[in-house]
């Protein structure tokens, strides 16, 4: 480990102090870790790791650390600062992009070297896979998707949704460190604090791996926006009947400026990119209006969109489970419905 | 066993790690909670293989139709889970392994992965371990990671296509989807791979001639005993969950129904109900 040069954090040299002691492993100071990407930098969801860190090292009285993975820009560091005690950058040039082992096998250094007894990562694929193997390397324990977090005498408490959504339960992490991934975006955001002037650069020893080769990397975004952060969805079901339809929906998304998305049955029948599926193995959306077409409601549907503002469907049964969390409903043929709906959404949101 | 490819030199050995769980299509009003409070009610819906369990054995089976090679299931559970075992041996693999649980307590994915693991060096070495990205009760999605850190072997996790390398015959291709959209890898075996559901690994159903034999197939059993864990361990790995509560959430959204004279009405009300949100957003 070694200290950071003086870099110009937002016009400002920012002197580093020698290491600090809770750096060293000791337990003068017990740490949680948030930890941020630097190929995603700080959006919503490194935001709501942030704040779900914030609000747990407050819970337990530990300091929380802010920990950058992979490029860190002055800009990006600069940012970090606000939002936790101290800030650690684990850069190097393996890590300017993604690649699972290598990642992993830095994480596992950096945290053996902060000593944390929880480290917190956000809900993409990439944290999903890293939590359980840096769990095990560090001799912790793990949970995922955790909707809420709380510390009580030392250790971390986890409620997340179990059974596809049927039932919710709260589960104690015995063993630390717990490692943790959240439903990020549906953590309150982190709150700015003081600006944070520990800055701490870790020296990572890696090797490439060459086991696993990243051969191609595709993204299949609708737009630029991700489907997470959409304002509007129009989401498409097992009823629809076929991939043409989708067609129909995607006119309707566009005149409200929304994204598409589909259930899980869409995406098995090949209809649709699984990168649309919203649920308990899809995304978490929270959009203001999620239009359900077609889809009947299954509690692993449901767990995708419980953060979403205000849900309404369109279903030809009026027992689909879907009515029971809309606000507003029609029951109807989706056929009879799509084309002139759209119609008159072009006349009202003129 | 089904002989390699034209140009393939080595036969994969593929193990699919397969759990029994609670019928998950259970509708939420039919969901119960157990006496003691800290699992479903088992007697509520029937037991099945878990879905992603299915897709990865799918998986398995059109990678041995295409490139050859063998392919063993495993399961760790209750003298029920023999089941889902009887279901893979009716879909022809080639063999199955029950390691019975007489736990007291329900295990999670740390003892689950220690248990496997002790199994598969049991077994002899497997190029491919394949298990479902994760299970459709509890939901942990950790047991295949974790049991790749347990064999010291890399992972792949969401994979939705594998196929085998036609000139390097220890080298994998393997499809897997990302936040994204989906990544392209090539990985050497050993290697574990979590998969996830796609239009191409959706599980075949067994000819009903095949089911009937299923049930006549050998099956190994082993306790835990016999495979030699450690119980210390075994406790250790129990004891760093557990739930102190579950609760089924009560909600209580009102929904109200477009309704009008005509069609068109009911259309005309509810795209003014849609404007209203939209254009609050
Ligand atoms: C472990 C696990 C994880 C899962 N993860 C997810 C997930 O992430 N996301 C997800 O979506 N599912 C998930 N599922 C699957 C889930 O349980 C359901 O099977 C799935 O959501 C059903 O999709 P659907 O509503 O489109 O289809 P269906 O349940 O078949 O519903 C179709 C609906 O369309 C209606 N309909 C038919 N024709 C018309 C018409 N002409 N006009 C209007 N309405 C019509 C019907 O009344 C019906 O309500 C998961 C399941 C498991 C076991
Ligand atoms: N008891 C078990 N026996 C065999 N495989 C299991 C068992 N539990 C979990 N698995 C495998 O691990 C995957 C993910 O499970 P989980 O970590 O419980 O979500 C499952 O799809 C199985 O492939």
């Amino acid at each position: 480990m070694w200290l950071a040069p003086a870099a110009q954090v937002e016009n400002k040299v920012i002197a580093f102090r020698l290491l600090p002691t809770f750096y060293k492993g000791s337990s003068l100071t017990s740490v949680v870790v948030s930890c941020i990407f630097g190929w995603t930098g700080i959006d919503r969801a490194a935001l709501g790791v942030l704040g779900a860190g914030q609000r747990l090292s407050r819970d337990l009285a530990y300091k929380h650390v802010g920990l950058i993975v992979g490029p860190a820009s002055d800009a990006l560091i600069a940012e970090a600062t606000k939002f936790s005690d101290s800030i650690a950058v684990a850069d190097h040039p393996l890590l300017d992009s993604y690649h699972s082992e290598t990642t992993l096998t830095a994480l596992t250094e950096v945290c053996k070297q902060l000593n944390p007894k929880a480290v917190l990562l956000g809900n993409d694929t990439y944290c999903q896979e890293l939590v359980p193997r840096l769990a095990h390397r560090l001799g912790g324990s793990a949970a995922g998707d955790a909707l809420k977090l709380s510390g009580r005498n030392e250790t971390v408490l986890v409620t997340r949704s179990v059974y596809g959504g049927k039932a919710q339960a709260t589960i104690k992490l015995s063993r630390a460190p717990a490692i943790l991934w959240v439903r990020a975006r549906a953590q309150e955001p982190a709150q700015q604090q003081a600006l944070t002037t520990d800055l701490t650069r870790l020296t990572l020893t890696l090797e490439p791996n060459t086991k696993i080769k990243l051969v191609d990397r595709q993204t299949e975004m609708q737009g630029t926006a991700r489907l997470e952060d959409a304002r509007v969805i129009v989401s498409g079901g097992r009823g629809l009947g076929g991939s043409e339809p989708f067609t129909q929906l995607r006119a309707l998304a566009e005149i409200m400026g929304g994204q598409m998305a589909a259930s899980r049955a869409a995406c098995d029948a090949g209809w649709v990119p699984a990168e649309w599926q919203v649920g308990q193995t899809g995304k978490k959306v929270s959009p203001q209006l999620y239009l359900a077409i077609a889809i009947s409601g299954a509690s692993q549907h449901i767990m995708g969109i419980a953060d979403a503002k205000t849900i309404a469907a369109i279903n030809l049964d009026p027992d689909a489970p879907i009515f029971q969390h809309c606000q507003f409903g029609l029951v109807e043929d989706y056929r009879q419905v799509v084309g002139p709906l759209r119609e008159k959404l072009i006349e009202l949101l003129a | 066993m089904i002989s390699p490819a034209k140009g393939l030199t080595h036969l994969m050995n593929i193990l699919v790690c397969l759990k029994q769980i609670l019928d998950p299509e259970l509708p939420s009003r039919d969901f119960r909670i157990d006496a003691a409070g800290r699992d479903a009610d088992r007697n509520t819906a029937g037991l099945v293989m878990n879905i992603f369990c299915a897709n990865a054995l799918e998986t398995a089976l059109q990678f041995r139709e295409k490139h050859g090679g063998k392919i063993t299931v495993i399961t760790f559970g209750v003298p029920s889970a023999e089941e889902i075992l009887r279901k893979a041996l009716a879909l022809r693999v080639d063999s199955a392994v029950l390691i019975r649980s007489d736990l007291s307590q329900r295990p999670n994915p740390w003892c689950i992965a220690r248990v496997l693991a002790a199994a598969i060096r049991k077994l002899g070495d497997f190029d491919l371990v394949l298990t479902g990205r994760e299970s459709g009760d509890w939901g942990d999605g950790q047991t295949g990671a974790l049991l790749a850190e347990e064999l010291g072997r890399p992972c792949v996790s969401l994979a939705d296509e594998l196929k085998a390398d036609t000139v390097n015959t220890a080298l994998v291709r393997i499809r897997r989807q990302t936040d994204q959209g989906w990544e392209a890898l090539e990985a050497s075996t050993p290697l574990v791979i979590t998969v996830t559901n796609n239009e191409h690994n959706v599980p075949r159903i067994a000819k009903t001639r095949d089911v009937m034999q299923a049930f006549r197939q050998p099956l190994t059993t082993w306790s835990l005993a016999e495979l030699g864990v450690d119980a210390q361990s075994i406790s250790e790995d129990l004891a760093c969950t557990e739930v102190v509560e579950l609760a089924i959430p009560i909600k209580q959204t009102h929904c109200e129904w477009v309704t009008g004279e005509t069609l068109d009405d009911r259309i005309s009300l509810l795209a003014k109900r849609i404007a209203t949100v939209v254009q609050s957003a």
